[in-house]
């Protein structure tokens, strides 16, 4: 399987206009029943990657845990024009505890 | 631990022997996966997390080259400059089997090969920090292919050592007791049948002696 797959931002406006330039596809959405319908409708198309800000990701956490055990998409959280959350790095720990038993990064 | 509900017969006893063996072996096999999942989980861990600072770094640089731009540039300016993309990216997507694990891989594939070539817009009306931000993300933009790679990779693992950890427990503490103690009640059943087979044997051969030729 080599097709072709897109890559997809979600986010405010101010924190993902500059991936346009990049050519990736830009949504800027703020609703959170919106971006949790984007996401899905992207999923079942052919995008492979999608980047999401940690704000917009803390609105929709249900969606993004429903594709964390499929192999497509790949939801990576990136930190908003406003600053970093650290929600991206608690997923990266989360991944840790849940193999390990216990978050032995610290 | 429970025992199993069998019939104590030599059928049960072989059939159950056969499956102790396989069930030692599976959880052989399965520790070893784990292990080895565990460990390359550990470096991929670690790549990660390095990937990921960097990666959060760069990109609240070009946040913060954007929002000085925002704040010279008109808004429709700045969204005209950004609107049509010169570059445009796809993704190539393969997949590589690490334990029994598939995880995707990722390999980009820019329509211009040429990096300095991003810029979708006439530097005349457009703020420098604008060119600042689109570089810098321009710049990280590989890494976060990476980082989206790895990531996913993690989460799959995390899932399959979860899985696999299960289920050494299970065979572990639960299966192969259960079936070595079974095992264990059959033989003593087994042979406690042949010892009161045995005693009524020599009980009945005794009668027999007795009327017959009234010994002892």
């Amino acid at each position: 399987m080599s097709e072709l797959y897109k890559t997809a931002v979600i986010g405010d406006t101010a924190s993902v206009s500059g991936f346009a330039a990049l050519g990736l596809s830009v949504f800027c959405e703020t609703a959170p029943e919106r971006i949790a319908k984007l996401i899905d409708r992207l999923a079942a198309s052919d995008f492979a990657v999608i980047y999401i800000t940690e704000p917009a990701a803390a609105l929709v956490s249900d969606t993004i845990k429903k594709y964390r055990s499929s192999k497509l998409p790949a939801i990576v959280l990136i930190p908003a024009v406003e600053g970093n959350t650290g929600d991206g790095m608690r997923a990266l720990h989360e991944s840790v505890e849940k193999a390990v038993g216990s978050d032995i990064l610290n | 631990m429970a025992r199993l509900n069998v019939n104590p017969t030599r059928m049960e006893l072989s059939k159950l022997k056969k499956k102790l063996v396989s069930a030692q072996r599976g959880h052989k096999l399965l520790k070893d996966k784990r292990d080895e999942l565990m460990r390359q989980f550990m470096a991929l861990i670690k790549e990660n997390r390095q990937l990921r600072t960097e990666v959060e770094a760069a990109i609240s640089e070009a946040g913060r080259y954007m929002a000085v731009a925002g704040s010279v540039m008109q808004s429709e300016v700045l969204e005209t400059a950004l609107m049509m993309p010169k570059q445009e990216v796809e993704l190539e997507v393969g997949e590589k089997n690490v334990m029994s694990v598939y995880i995707p891989v990722f390999s980009p594939k820019f329509k211009s090969a040429d990096t300095s070539d991003i810029y979708s817009y006439g530097t005349a009306f457009t703020s420098t920090d604008l060119d600042g931000a689109v570089s810098a993300l321009s710049e990280v933009f590989p890494k976060m292919i990476r980082l989206a790679e790895i990531e996913k990779a993690c989460q799959l693992m995390a899932d399959e050592i979860e899985k696999t950890r299960r289920r050494v427990n299970a065979l572990e503490h639960i299966m192969i007791p259960d079936y070595q103690e079974t095992i264990k009640f059959i033989t003593m059943k087994l042979s406690e049948n042949e010892r009161s087979t045995t005693t009524s044997l020599m009980k009945v051969k005794d009668m027999v002696l007795n009327k017959n030729h009234n010994f002892s």
